[in-house]
């Protein structure tokens, strides 16, 4: 059984980010970037499944990005993932959602697969459109948002969360996933691990190496989703602030607040 | 007439909060588009719902009664939209920029060659196209985008960014469409659905009002004290990774860059420090109150009334005096 597990190279929430205004996005190099937080939850899966299985689970890391989303991979397989792709290749920059979809199904059906296994949400994006286009493009189950994960003889069972609790579902395999943070807790990578990282396999690819891409569908050109405008959020004017006294008298100047604008 | 076809979330029968905003969005914009606003119901109970889908703005109401729309995971949905649309050539779909409705957003936009943008907070008609709004970034950026000529507008809407509005319309007259489904649309079947729910608390993306609790609840009991207050308010309850990491209160109710993001028109934060990988989930909020005993907490910075205190005096005293209001 072979895991893809697709993975972002995020700028780091915390990181102040100026906004390029040519190509009306983040600037990347005013940014630290890191490993999509999301994707821990979907590399700590895919390492279970492995452990559960035995040796023959081959765990593949996979990016789409720039060269120098490099150190992404690594730090993927300082987790134990057995190898890794990168495609890098100025013809993707620009994509959407969709077209990133493009690149990442494509390279899933080179590398072949049993399960393709995203985090829910990029944190930067946020679109959680990425793992459905896939799983369209490459003609199988959608099981987004899991909660759970359990596979077996070919086929899984997840619960899929959704705002009142979850769908139990089952699948036949080959099949994309989702995972949200309340499916497991990651671990740290070992220093063995990082170690090891080193060495394990690492390609670089661009889009000639990709089975069955339609290079037409991808990149600034092929975008169906055009930013046309980008400007930072207006700062916010300074509310009030009362400081209760210890017996929680705070409350009625709150209420009366709450009042004023109608909440009440 | 051409219509912009809005895909209605449902849920026990009923149209869910959003998606009666959504026909507010839709009708926000059909007159410069040029368009009548016709609902899509996919599922069992259309007609039922054809009375309050018509006095919010719907024309007519497309639906597929067959139970398989959500017996098996997304694709049977998928594969009627992409029917309808071909069929009526609609000038765009509108949809609830939720979870599992993404899911149909993104495939339907594969095999019809859409155009997706999710979160729209507002949408206008330029030069005949439609631009949504949207915040990205956790809330940081503010952009406009808008779909490739040629593609078929797939826009979802984010959760109270348009108020609901009764408009008086009759009915929406029910017009119903065959399916054919592909083999490939049932084979991964919904074996079970959880309801974990309070049926009667809103869910914290359509509350106007979320009271949510972090790591200074001290316990999961401080949960049901926020409960008590939501109740009184009529609001949703939410949490803080630190709250739903400890098991205090569940993962999907979790505020942020891992969680999920809100708009409500009033959050109250009670013992949430307002770390940005939160504040990312809740920073568009029309208004923000804070409870919190540091006055350095971050969460200070973006609130518009903040309570420098104990919560577990604060809050009680609260839900007394709106009982007492209450008589
Ligand atoms: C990759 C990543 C993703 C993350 N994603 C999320 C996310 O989606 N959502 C999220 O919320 N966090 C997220 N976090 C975690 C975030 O950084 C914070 O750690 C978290 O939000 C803190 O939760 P908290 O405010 O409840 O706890 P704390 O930061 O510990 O704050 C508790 C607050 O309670 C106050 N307090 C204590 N006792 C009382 C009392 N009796 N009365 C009043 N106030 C009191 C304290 O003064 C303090 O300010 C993420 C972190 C990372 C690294
Ligand atoms: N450029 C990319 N390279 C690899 N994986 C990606 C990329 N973009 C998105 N993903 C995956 O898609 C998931 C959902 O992202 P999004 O749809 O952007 O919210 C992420 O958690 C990643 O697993």
């Amino acid at each position: 059984m072979r895991i893809v597990i697709p993975v972002k190279w995020v700028p780091d929430t915390a990181g102040e980010k100026q906004i390029d205004p040519d190509r009306l996005t983040v600037d990347r190099t005013s940014v630290a970037s890191v490993l999509c937080p999301v994707n821990e939850f979907a590399i700590e899966e895919a390492m279970r499944i492995k452990e559960a299985h035995g040796d023959d689970v081959e765990t593949v890391v996979l990016i789409v990005g720039p060269e120098e989303a490099g150190p992404t991979a690594a730090k993927a397989l300082s987790y134990g993932l057995d190898r890794a792709v990168r495609v890098t290749d100025d013809a993707v920059a620009g994509s959407d959602a969709l077209g990133t979809a493009q690149v990442l199904a494509a390279a899933v059906r080179t590398i072949g697969f049993d399960v393709v296994l995203f985090g829910n949400q990029s944190t930067d994006a946020r679109t959680s459109l990425v793992p459905a286009a896939v799983a369209e493009l490459l003609g199988v189950p959608s099981i987004t948002y899991a909660r759970r994960l359990e596979i077996a003889d070919g086929a899984l069972t997840a619960d899929r969360e959704h705002e009142e609790g979850w769908d139990t579902v089952t699948s036949p395999l080959p099949a994309v996933v989702s995972v949200v943070e309340a499916i497991n807790e990651p671990r740290f990578p070992s220093f063995k691990g990082i170690m090891a990282a080193k060495s394990k396999p690492s390609d670089v690819w661009d889009l000639s190496q990709l089975d069955g891409l339609d290079s037409g569908l991808v990149g600034a050109d092929a975008a169906r989703a055009v930013v046309t405008s980008a400007a930072p959020r207006p700062p916010k004017a300074a509310g009030t602030v009362v400081t209760d006294d210890g017996s929680g008298a705070a409350a009625d100047a709150l209420l009366d607040w709450m009042a004023e604008k109608k909440f009440v | 007439m051409s219509e912009l076809l809005v895909l209605v979330d449902h849920s026990g029968g009923q149209p869910r909060k959003i998606s009666l905003q959504l026909l507010a969005a839709a009708r926000a914009v059909a007159g410069d588009l040029g368009v009548d606003v016709a609902a899509v119901w996919l599922g069992p109970g259309a007609a039922d719902a054809a009375g309050v889908l018509g006095a919010h703005g719907a024309a007519r109401v497309h639906h597929w009664d067959d139970a398989d729309a959500k017996g098996f995971v997304t694709v049977p949905q998928v594969e009627a939209l992409e029917q309808l649309v071909a069929a009526v050539a609609p000038a765009g779909v509108l949809f609830a920029s939720s979870n599992h409705v993404k899911d149909v957003a993104a495939r339907l936009a594969v095999r019809v060659g859409g155009g997706v943008i999710t979160d729209a907070t507002g949408l206008a008609v330029d030069g005949g196209a439609l631009v949504a709004t949207k915040e990205v970034f956790g809330g940081d950026v503010i952009t406009t985008s808008r779909v490739a000529d040629g593609a078929l507008p797939i826009v979802g809407i984010a959760s109270n960014a348009f108020a609901a509005e009764e408009v008086g319309g009759a009915p929406a007259e029910l017009v119903p469409f065959d399916v054919t489904l592909s083999d490939a649309a049932r084979t991964a079947p919904v074996t079970d659905v959880v309801q974990q729910a309070s049926a009667d608390r809103p869910d914290i993306a359509e509350a106007a009002i979320v009271v949510s609790g972090g790591r200074g609840l001290g316990d999961a009991s401080g949960f049901s004290l926020l409960e008590q207050l939501a109740d009184l308010l009529g609001g949703g309850v939410g949490a803080s990774r630190a709250a739903t990491d400890a098991g205090w209160y569940p993962h999907r109710y979790q505020i942020g860059q891992t969680g999920r993001t809100i708009s409500p028109t009033l959050y109250l934060g009670a013992g949430i420090s307002g770390a940005i990988q939160h504040r990312a989930g809740m920073q568009t909020s029309q208004y923000v109150v804070a409870v919190n005993k540091d006055p350095e907490a971050p969460i200070f910075q973006i609130a518009d009334f903040g309570v420098v205190g104990d919560l577990h005096q604060v809050v009680p005293k609260l839900i007394a005096a709106l009982e007492a209001r209450r008589g």
